[in-house]
């Protein structure tokens, strides 16, 4: 179990946003979160990741308690997130956005930065071709050198996979991903995934793409109203019936 | 027509201040203004403040040849306004990687100045140092002040952190006014010793200048290098989306911390820079405007960007010299000014492309 | 200091009984005048997330203006005529005019910036200030300007406390216009209209509300007031200087914060307050240094608590 969280619950004044959700990820799988909108997935990110304290329960990762960490240590400790509403760094260039996530992997401080040091410039070097790779690797290599807030929003949000990619993440968090997108984008960006878990990864997607959850999931759960309603495999989760009734009076999405 | 019940409404709100006369003087020159408006506007069509398209090379060579013969060039005042300009060069630089490059709207940066200035003047007046055997002392002590002020600037957003920063200058001020014990409040503190070098004193303004200059080149090549770095471009992301950065590992806290003291080092330069050269400083110096004056120089050149703060600095200090005629509308001209600039091109008058470059080093 | 000790102080003898009493009226006059100004930076802060730096400078108009009106109609004779109906006018005359300049500073600097950075306004609002402040050292002079004397100084005297009618004047006009205007804005539709932008700007567009109108309406409102206060300042102090703004300015923000910010009987408490701080602190602490009460308490509270007396916490950060 790369990934655990057991009871967590946050309250906001006197809204119940996420309420004593518990589940166990095994690593190198992909999950997804999936539930109508309002049932907590956004929030439960921002515990996992430590932008948010939850009020009760507590989260591991690779067995170590993590619940209360600030966001960077989190990071730092090898899970990496994407934003629902797209956060790059908008008037850095593609290249500096993905150079940022290499930040927590390289060490050279203000010292060696002014002497200008061989190690120094050897690191700023590394940090540059890796963060040109994790480009080539989500396909947006050619805008290298463009400004992050002119690149259509299909672009910003691969430029914000590819970021988190570059904090060398072992597990990594999709919100929304599939937000937005056309067929062809939606087919290129599940390809996308998968080859992210060849390489290793576990993954968990919070989406309202059927197709997408549907087509790359390993394992599903889902929410409704901040409680898990169910679990299982794609297969069971499309028989389910409380998650049909969940998600009753909507277009048949299965 | 609108736009004349405009200018007779501007007249008329002028009245109780400027009398009758005053009055219609007033909506006779802007009548006078804008007709000249409309006419260059249908001349050229277009009318925007203008962008300065520049070649960095040539720039800097020409540059180079006019700064390193100056002293020959020109007369000895304004070599005096060439050894002010450096320090505000300088003055400017630290601000910079406060406000333009972590984000952080910083309203007291004279204090860190006046602390420099003030650590200078005592500790070469009282206890008899050197000018650079302070000067490690000065460093530390406005470095140190940095630190505490980033304490608030932690929990602070935007505007609160803007007032509590002119708040933190104005308690400096009001302590440099009224303690006299220490620092003989407004008669301030004079007879500051100039520096030495191998036993020749940097009496003259010609070696003065050289120093100044000297300076002002080592500040630029330091806090350039840190800006091409990791600290920067955290700085940088943390201005961008300080939630965004911290996800990405950045410590948002650590940095912010670093900017304020590394912010306040150069104001502490600066300032043991500017008591030396005057001799004197007194709390007159360091007020709320001199603040406002650097943060003015920063948004001109185009918030982060280092040759934008330069040629910033460079504006606001010459500025008035060549329309010394002028002088008496000269702050009148810098409110019309800030309000005009924010509406008009809040982004600095250097075209961002500044960013493209980063990339490529 | 123990407590005994603090009780002896302030109370037990009698003349330290009478120091006491006659700082809490001090404290009550230049509170009042706090407080005035501080509802104009409360209410332009709810309606639009700005600090209006430039608000110190309307105050600053404010005594000006009075001290020219007032000017005016003594050299006319009107003063001698009747000084309630010159004082009238000349605080009708001067709202009026700085009503005037707070509405077309919202619509120059403020408006074209609404939808940019947090950022910009504020620069812009210094800007306005720096410009103000200027014009009326150009037009005015730098030297002060002196208020005609034409205030009687009777004392009233009570409990062996003497106030001023002067003071008294100024403490019951302040409570007045703090009243009236809980009034307009609890009772009347333009106030609830106020109050409605200040809780959800797009919301009440939506219902129909000219978000202008009301964004105009608060600064005319905050400007007005801040008049009135100028005006008394100058008749207290009997003499103003065109940087006057500043420091009251930055005082008043302070109260404005302190019963929070946002808050319209936060500013009124807090502007009491901070007058009551400070004439207390400069009676017995030290005078010298009057002006940092305020900034150490303006720290102070955004340090710890932000949101102020009476205000609520923040949802964004």
């Amino acid at each position: 179990m790369i990934l655990e969280a057991r009871a967590l619950t946050k309250v906001f004044g006197g809204l119940k946003a996420v309420e004593e959700v518990s589940f166990k990820v095994k690593q190198g799988i992909i999950l997804s979160i999936i539930g109508p909108n309002g049932a907590g997935k956004t929030t439960l990110f921002n515990c996992l990741t430590g932008l948010l304290s939850p009020t009760k329960g507590r989260v591991f990762f690779e067995d170590k308690d993590i619940t209360n960490k600030k966001p960077y240590e989190i990071t730092t400790n090898g899970i990496a997130r994407t934003f629902q509403n797209i956060r790059v760094f908008g008037s850095m260039t593609v290249l500096e956005n993905v150079m940022i996530g290499q930040h927590t992997r390289s060490k050279e401080g203000m010292f060696t930065a002014i002497l200008g040091t061989k190690r120094f410039r050897r690191e700023e070097t590394e940090i540059k071709s890796k963060a040109l790779e994790y480009l080539e690797f989500v396909g947006i290599e050619d805008y290298a050198d463009a400004l992050a807030e002119n690149l259509p929003y299909g672009d910003q949000k691969r430029l914000e996979i590819a970021r988190a990619l570059a904090t060398e993440p072992r597990v990594l968090l999709l919100d929304e991903p599939a937000a937005g997108m056309n067929p062809q984008e939606t087919r290129e960006l599940m390809e996308l995934i998968n080859r992210i878990r060849e390489w290793g990864k576990t993954i968990i997607i919070i989406e309202h793409d059927m197709k997408v959850v549907m087509g790359i999931s390993d394992w599903i759960i889902v929410l409704d109203h901040g409680v898990k309603i169910a679990e299982g495999t794609p297969g069971e989760i499309q028989n389910n019936p409380d998650v049909i009734e969940a998600y009753l009076g909507k277009e048949n999405i299965f | 027509m609108k736009k004349l019940l405009f200018i007779i409404w501007l007249s008329f709100l002028s009245l109780p201040f400027m009398g009758i006369k005053g009055a219609l003087y007033l909506f006779l020159g802007i009548c006078a203004v804008f007709g000249i408006f409309i006419f260059l506007k249908k001349s050229f069509k277009k009318v925007r403040i203008p962008e300065i398209p520049y070649n960095l090379k040539f720039l800097i060579i020409g540059l180079l040849l006019f700064i390193v013969f100056l002293p020959l060039i020109v007369k000895d005042y304004y070599i005096d306004v060439a050894i002010l300009a450096g320090i505000y060069i300088i003055l400017a630089l630290g601000v910079n990687v406060v406000i333009g490059f972590s984000g952080l709207l910083h309203l007291g940066f004279a204090a860190f100045y006046a602390i420099g200035a003030y650590s200078n003047a005592l500790l070469t007046t009282r206890l008899g140092m050197g000018f650079w055997g302070a000067l490690p002392l000065t460093l530390l002590f406005t470095s140190v002040s940095g630190l505490i002020l980033a304490f608030p600037a932690l929990r602070l957003r935007g505007d609160y952190l803007a007032i509590v920063t002119l708040g933190f200058g104005e308690i400096i001020r009001l302590i440099l006014n009224n303690w006299d014990s220490l620092t003989r409040g407004p008669n301030g503190i004079s007879n500051i010793p100039a520096p030495f070098i191998f036993g020749i004193e940097f009496k003259g303004l010609s070696s003065y200048y050289y120093l100044v200059l000297v300076s002002a080149l080592i500040a630029i090549f330091i806090v350039r290098r840190v800006y091409y770095s990791r600290i920067g471009r955290a700085w940088l992301s943390i201005r961008e989306d300080e939630v965004a950065a911290e996800a990405m590992g950045i410590n948002a806290t650590k940095y912010k911390f670093l900017a304020f003291i590394f912010g306040a080092f150069w104001a502490g330069l600066a300032g043991a820079l500017f008591a030396s050269k005057m001799r004197f400083v007194s709390p007159e110096s360091f007020t709320f405007m001199e603040s406002v004056f650097v943060v003015c120089m920063v948004l001109l050149g185009g918030l982060g960007s280092i040759p934008g703060v330069i040629l910033g600095s460079l504006i606001l200090v010459l500025l008035p010299e060549i329309l010394r005629e002028f002088q008496l509308y000269r702050m009148l001209a810098l409110g019309a000014g800030l309000v005009l600039m924010m509406i008009f091109r809040p982004q600095g008058l250097l075209r961002v492309e500044t960013t493209r470059l980063r990339g490529k080093k | 200091m123990t407590p005994k000790g603090a009780y002896n102080l302030l109370w037990k003898r009698k003349t330290d009984k009478i120091m006491f009493l006659q700082q809490i009226i001090n404290g009550l006059t230049v509170g009042g005048v706090y407080a005035l100004i501080a509802l104009g930076y409360t209410l332009v802060y709810g309606v639009l997330e700005l600090i209006n730096f430039a608000h110190g400078e309307i105050y600053m108009l404010g005594a000006y203006l009075g001290i020219i009106f007032i000017g005016i109609f003594t050299a006319a004779g009107f003063t001698q005529y009747s000084l309630f109906l010159s004082l009238l006018f000349t605080f009708i005359l001067s709202i009026f005019f700085c009503s005037a300049y707070g509405f077309t500073v919202e619509k120059l600097a403020y408006k074209p910036l609404r939808n940019a950075s947090r950022l910009n306004p504020l620069i812009s609002a210094i800007g306005v200030s720096i410009f103000l402040q200027n014009y009326v050292m150009l037009t005015q002079g730098a030297t002060d300007k002196v208020f005609p004397h034409i205030i009687p100084t009777t004392k009233i005297e009570f409990f062996n406390v003497t106030m001023t009618t002067l003071q008294l004047f100024i403490i019951i006009a302040s409570l007045l216009l703090m009243a009236m205007l809980h009034l307009f804005i609890m009772k009347t539709k333009t106030g609830k209209a106020m109050r409605a932008v200040a809780q959800d700007k797009v919301m009440a567009s939506l219902l129909g509300i000219n978000i202008d109108r009301i964004i105009s309406v608060t600064f005319v409102i905050g400007s007005g007031l801040a008049a009135a206060a100028g005006i008394m300042v100058a008749m207290y102090y009997g003499l103003v200087n065109y940087s006057i703004g500043y420091i009251v300015g930055i005082k008043a923000f302070t109260a404005a914060v302190l019963g929070g910010i946002g808050s319209v009987p936060g500013a009124m408490l807090g502007g009491l307050i901070l007058g009551l701080i400070e004439s207390l602190g400069a009676g017995y602490l030290s005078s010298e240094y009057k002006d940092a009460y305020a900034f150490i308490v303006l720290i102070l509270i955004l340090l710890i608590k932000p949101t102020g007396l009476l205000g609520k916490t923040e949802i964004h950060r």
